[in-house]
């Protein structure tokens, strides 16, 4: 599903600028708050699903070639976040939603993507 | 590529306790190995290596350490060394979920005991000497091709 659609229909606010997210498809997702976690689990293209803000989410996402960060809560990531993410390309998008329920709400809408 | 042609990446991270750089030579050496033109899979697989390295060498090793990648035709070797603390347990250390990191760590997402292990799992060749106020020294190997082991 392209990312832009994903944004849509979750209600997500793309924080990051210049970042374009355009043509960019998501195929699955990967929560978790743990950042040796998600670079052993998460695989290239995953959007990223987790509350942690600090400034290494940015290299893990690059590292992992993630497709993009989704900050739960509604946690607005700092200047200095953004400024990084912005220079490595890599989308950050908030939702309102805690981990769980939007995990669940985005697991639905991938899921049935991988069916069709 | 030509038999014997290699290329060698040194970084020094020589500041221990700065998180927030850490992540920064994992990316430029990713960068650099995708440039050289290294499988895509094994880029993860170093890239992984590193950032965890490096995780290591701010958070353990007052003043930080080293690390140097070598590009072969077959393989990339990695080598972290540090003058940092040294590692009590070994074996222990190995063990996915055994940390001893400061909650402080932990609360950044960090620390969670996975960072050798992970080294460890992406490593097709993995070494680790560590010596109690001496420090440690990780060799780690990623094979390019599934024949040259």
């Amino acid at each position: 599903m392209l990312l832009k659609n994903i944004i849509d229909k979750l209600d997500l606010e793309l924080v990051t600028r210049g970042v374009d997210v355009q043509d960019r498809e998501v195929r699955w997702a990967y929560a978790s708050d743990l950042l040796s976690d998600v670079m052993a689990g998460a695989n290239a293209g995953d959007l990223w699903l987790t509350i942690q803000r600090h400034l290494n989410i940015v290299a893990v996402a690059k590292v992992s070639d993630l497709g993009g960060i989704v900050l739960a809560k509604g946690i607005v990531p700092s200047p200095e976040v953004l400024d990084k993410a912005e220079k490595e390309g890599i989308p950050i998008l908030v939702s309102k939603l805690p981990l769980f329920e939007l995990s669940g709400v985005l697991y639905e809408l991938l899921r049935g993507e991988d069916d069709s | 590529m030509s038999e014997g042609w290699e290329v060698v990446l040194h970084y020094a991270i020589l500041k221990g306790g700065d998180l927030d750089n850490v992540g920064v030579v994992s990316t430029e050496i990713k960068r650099r190995l995708q440039e050289i033109g290294v499988e895509d899979d094994v880029i993860k697989k170093v890239s992984i290596i590193c950032f965890e390295a490096e995780m290591n060498l701010a958070s353990y090793a007052d003043r930080g350490g080293h690390l140097k990648v070598e590009v072969k035709p077959n393989r990339v070797e990695v080598v972290v060394e540090d003058d940092g603390p040294g590692i009590e347990d070994v074996e222990k250390a190995m063990t996915p979920g055994y940390s001893t990191a400061p909650l402080w760590i932990r609360e950044l997402g960090f620390g969670a005991g996975l960072g050798l292990p992970n080294i460890k799992e992406k490593s097709d060749v993995f070494h680790i000497e560590s010596e109690m106020g001496k420090g440690t020294k990780i060799y780690s190997v990623v094979f390019r091709r599934k024949d040259a082991a």
